[in-house]
């Protein structure tokens, strides 16, 4: 099984994102050429669940974000530290914003 | 048997309830309900007030400058540091310190400098890697990572999993077989680097629980020095299986909390909550539930008391240590499901913390030997070693 998410990259705005079911899940945020700028989980705290998570990441980060790619799931507190630790397996770092997090995640040496 | 508590008992039990009633509690409501940790200036602080409580290191024992808690104590403490929405597997949020792998204790003093002390100084962070893929019910039959010597070396070759901790530990007891005995007397205890060469987290393990997941392990030529060996070669099955006895009792105790926690809730609601006229609390099918909710809480602390007064004696307590944990995980979730039942909607809601207890009980069943296993060790004891 493998781990990766690793889904077609979708078209982030407004419109991609309100089309989304309110649900639990984590995702993946990039800019046009798929350098991922985010790694985020929505969680029981976001009122429209991935909806909410993804209206945030615009926010966020503005024009720079145009990718995403989601997974719908109810696990996503572990699935997020997965994607973390493979993002910082990848690339050494985690995203900018999110380097605060290097201290709390393990580390994943994937086949 | 006499189940009170003393007068050290209960200031130690009335402490432990106020700080999680206050410092823990609060911090919950702002997190996400499947979080499983702190942030950071909240664990310092709260750390720090531990400290100064004089309850810091709670497993630690008292020659190695830890409070010097009898089990009973302990167990108390457990039932109450578990009364919180993450409380069953991070009772605290380990803001109570924590004792390292029990069996480090039996290490070699050159060991010991290297990862117990680390450890209880809080530099260091261990696992234990003990089930594989083959089972974990019946572990020295089931052991297939395999350890050869090479010179001065063991090279293991496997794989593990359902470890817990793996990703961030710094070290890892890893259990392999090195004779060709397929029982229990080839097995031996190694202490690893987890940034030996070979040592691979191939993956979380993704289950009910949320926090705290598991991991699978993979060994690829895995070079091991000779003085990593834990105890004997070949002498590693008596280590792991006496940690897993010992750990039934603060496990069993550990799953008592939220059920009562529970059950206060439960109470609550039933006598606020209005339907057909009036207050849940009146209807005789609420009334029953609450009822056989008490009935497992009580039997289950009372089993979990014996059998940390009867380890404090001295006296054998293996049969106890079974009975505790197999009826304390097993009352827990009845009594977690029933309270559900009682608030109707809310109750699988993560508005809620029953959700997320329903579901971690369910774990506690199969974690430290299933209830399957708790009774085949009872039925030992009571039959003799005639039907083993």
């Amino acid at each position: 099984m493998g781990i990766r998410l690793d889904k077609p990259w979708e078209r982030l705005d407004s419109d991609s994102v309100s089309s989304l079911q309110a649900q639990l899940g984590v995702y993946q945020v990039a800019d046009g050429d798929g350098n991922v700028l985010s790694v985020g989980y929505a969680g029981a705290k976001h009122p429209f669940g991935i909806r909410s998570a993804l209206e945030h990441e615009i926010r966020l980060h503005g024009k720079k974000a145009t990718l995403f790619r989601y997974e719908f799931t109810s696990n996503y507190r572990s699935r997020w530290d997965e994607l973390l630790m493979l993002h910082l397996h990848d690339h050494g770092q985690l995203p900018d914003h999110q380097r605060d997090e290097e201290g709390r995640v393990g580390r994943l040496s994937p086949n | 048997m006499d189940f009170s508590l003393n007068e050290e008992q209960q200031m130690i039990v009335d402490t432990t309830r106020r700080f999680v009633q206050t410092e823990i509690v609060p911090l919950e409501d702002e997190l996400d309900p499947d979080a499983g940790s702190l942030a950071p200036d909240d664990q310092d602080r709260l750390t720090t007030m531990t400290r100064s409580m004089g309850f810091y290191g709670l497993d630690i024992p008292e020659e190695y400058g830890g409070p010097g808690l009898n089990t009973t104590t302990r167990a108390l403490m457990a039932i109450e540091m578990s009364q919180h929405r993450a409380g069953l597997y991070n009772p605290c949020y380990g803001v109570f310190g924590g004792a390292g792998l029990a069996q480090l204790y039996e290490a070699t003093e050159t060991q010991k400098e290297r990862w117990l002390y680390p450890t209880l100084r809080g530099e260091k962070k261990g696992c234990f890697a003990l089930t594989e893929p083959s089972g974990g019910s019946d572990p020295a039959r089931a052991i297939q990572t395999r350890g050869f010597q090479d010179g001065d070396e063991w090279v293991l070759n496997g794989s593990k999993l359902y470890i817990s901790g793996a990703d961030k530990a710094d070290y890892a007891l890893v259990f392999a077989r090195t004779s060709d005995d397929p029982g229990r007397n080839g097995v031996t205890a190694f202490i690893i680097d987890t940034d030996t060469p070979g040592f691979h987290v191939r993956r979380v393990v993704h289950t009910l629980r949320a926090t705290h997941y598991a991991t699978e392990l993979q060994f690829e030529e895995l070079r091991v020095p000779q003085e990593n060996i834990l105890g004997e070669v070949n002498g590693g099955f008596a280590i792991a299986n006496d940690r897993l006895s010992r750990q039934r009792i603060p496990y069993a105790a550990g799953c008592i909390g939220p059920a009562i926690r529970a059950q206060e809730m439960a109470i609550d609601w039933a006598k606020n909550r209005d339907a057909f006229g009036s207050a849940l609390a009146e209807k005789q099918a609420i009334q029953w539930m609450i009822v056989d909710n008490e009935i497992d809480i009580r039997h289950a602390r009372y089993c979990v008391l014996e059998a940390a007064q009867k380890a404090d004696s001295g006296e054998r307590f293996r049969t106890e240590a079974a009975m505790a944990k197999l009826i304390a995980s097993e009352a827990s979730s009845r009594v977690v499901d029933r309270c559900i039942q009682i608030h109707g909607g809310i109750g699988v809601t993560k508005d809620l913390p029953l959700e997320r207890w329903y579901r971690e009980l369910r774990i506690r069943r199969i974690g430290e030997g299933p209830s399957e296993v708790q009774r085949l060790i009872m039925a030992r004891d009571i039959l003799g070693g005639s039907f083993k």
